[in-house]
């Protein structure tokens, strides 16, 4: 499928929903939609367009946290970032995990290092930092501080 | 029979990089597996934002040091993608040698276990032998063993001395011999093949849905290669072939890795024979607000790197993706089912970073005096493959 079919169909199926078009190159797509739609949107690129997930990536703007979606069409190399801005005081939107096993783990990550609230997530627990962490503290945050004082520091000396 | 837990990690007194299996039991059959990570997390993604562009390509070179060359690849890309400009010629030849000559490093790292687990002790010191000379010619490139600091975002940072490519030269071919009589020795193995097919089967529908990567999902029957979906470094530019089976067990998982190897040997060998001239660095100055993607095509699969800039010397978030982070899930396809003397293989066949799989601590099971560590592990693997030798009347 040529990179103008996708962005076609794109356009056609969900052109409400989707709130930004932006073309950096023709093999680089960058597309906002909107939260309800995200996993309608998703499992149409996964499914029907037979696309790979490689991962998704949060980052808090300090207006926003922005969380893209990273697919790919694997013949054309065509790369497509789906793009939702969420509620910074209470980010939460709906879980890909139904659609997507490979989408568990990562959904994991962004839940304790941003704080974002994955609705429907089977199994939403932390995965890489410790038991000991406290709740509440998201080291991604643009705002996070440095809560233990008495943490001894290795700097590799 | 009640069911039993054992629990594999998270520390081994000989090797680094903890991970913590806990595998459900009941009898010999493998139940349930709970993968948990997060022992080795040193906040990377969260220090490179404190550290300029250039900087942060060191900082993620010692993400892992049997892949440091894979990240900063993905990294530099991505940087050059906010850019948006190309490396120059010689660059991408030298990124592409260096890059392949640690995929047969790390190829030759894993056959080596994958055969200590099974019992082939020769196979282990046989492989880790050839493995130095590739080290030795890492060495003579780079300055180093591991960690090459070759790449800078806009190039790399040493040129290739023409001097050195007939060492080389001479160096990758001499490995090809032991390889080809491994191959042989591997593939036309009785026992080899009793013991590894069918065992740990990942589906093709599995790999798709789990978004496995590297060797893990073209043992699947996925042809999912970075380096042929998107033309990148010198592989557009040169004769090489992915390999891909179908049946998705350990066994094919085998083959793929050393059938890689003989193509990376041909990538390295074409690679410096047509090296082309000129610069190898653009001395990038600035780098403007924007997002940029890069990905390579990492010894265990895809490394994926989303790097943001604001217009400042730094990065404001520098996402990393590993692909042990998408391969390591699928073990909840391939392992529940299967006993646990293939357990130890399984886990290995995906190539986890290496040293996971025989770490295990003592448990005791709820009704019982059931103790298992590392060793045990192992010999329980090693055990099986004896008793399909004497099975098959094989000393």
């Amino acid at each position: 499928m040529t990179s103008e079919e996708v962005r076609g169909g794109l356009r056609e199926r969900f052109g409400e929903d989707i709130l930004e078009f932006f073309e950096k190159s023709d093999k680089r797509l960058y597309m906002e939609v909107r939260i309800e739609s995200l996993v309608t949107i998703a499992s149409y690129i996964f499914k029907d367009l037979e696309a790979r997930f490689h991962t998704a990536s949060g980052v808090d703007t300090r207006t926003g946290i922005e969380v893209l979606y990273h697919f790919s069409i694997e013949d054309s190399g065509y790369l497509i970032s789906v793009r939702v801005k969420l509620d910074r005081e209470n980010p939460q939107v709906d879980s890909l995990s139904s659609v997507i096993i490979g989408a568990e783990w990562i959904e994991r990550e962004m839940y304790e290092l941003l704080g974002i609230n994955f609705r429907g997530h089977p199994d939403l627990r932390r995965l890489l930092l410790s038991d000991l962490w406290p709740g509440g503290v998201y080291p991604l945050k643009a705002d996070y501080k440095e809560w233990d004082k008495n943490a001894v520091r290795d700097r590799g000396v | 029979m009640a069911k039993s837990v054992i629990t594999i990690g998270p520390y081994h007194p000989l090797q680094e990089e903890p991970e913590l299996f806990r595998l459900t039991i009941e009898g010999e059959k493998v139940l349930n597996i709970d993968v948990m990570v997060g022992y080795n997390h040193r906040g990377i993604e969260k220090l490179s934002e404190s550290r300029t562009f250039d900087q942060a390509t060191f900082v993620i070179e010692r993400i892992c040091g049997i892949c440091s060359t894979s990240h900063p690849f993905a990294y530099t890309r991505a940087v050059e993608d906010i850019i948006g400009l190309e490396v120059p010629e010689r660059a991408k030849y030298i990124r592409t040698i260096v890059a392949e000559i640690e995929r047969i490093h790390s190829h030759l790292l894993w056959m080596g276990l994958a055969g200590h687990f099974l019992g082939y002790n020769t196979v282990y010191m046989w492989v880790w032998k050839l493995r130095e000379e590739i080290l030795d010619v890492l060495e003579a490139l780079t300055g180093n063993r591991n960690n090459y600091a070759m790449f800078k975002p806009g190039g790399v940072r040493r040129d290739i001395n023409p001097d050195d490519i007939s060492f080389v030269l001479k160096k990758i071919d001499g490995i090809l011999p032991t390889i080809e009589m491994l191959k042989k020795a591997i593939l036309d193995d009785p026992v080899l093949h009793a013991r590894l097919k069918g065992i740990g089967t990942f589906t093709r529908e599995e790999a798709i849905d789990y978004c496995a990567l590297g060797p893990t999902s073209r043992a699947s029957g996925v042809a999912r290669d970075v380096r042929k979906d998107t033309a990148y470094g010198a592989y557009d530019r040169i004769d090489w072939d992915m390999i891909v089976t179908e049946n998705g067990d350990v066994f094919d998982k085998a083959v793929i890795r050393i059938l890689e190897t003989y193509e990376s040997v041909k990538i390295v060998k074409t690679c410096l024979q047509n090296l082309p001239g000129g610069e190898i660095d653009l001395n990038i100055t600035s780098i403007p607000p924007g997002e940029g993607i890069g990905a390579h095509e990492a010894p265990r699969g895809e490394t994926f790197h989303y790097v943001r800039s604001d217009g400042t010397n730094r990065p404001v978030r520098h996402k990393v993706r590993a692909p042990t982070f998408m391969n390591l899930p699928t073990l909840k396809a391939t392992v529940p089912g299967c006993t646990i003397s293939d357990a130890t293989i399984i886990l290995a066949a995906i190539d986890p970073c290496y040293c996971c799989t025989e770490r295990m601590v003592a448990v005791r099971s709820p009704e019982g005096d059931l103790l298992y560590n590392g060793d045990d592990l192992v010999r329980l693997s090693q055990e099986k493959t004896a008793s399909i030798m004497k099975r098959m009347g094989i000393k």
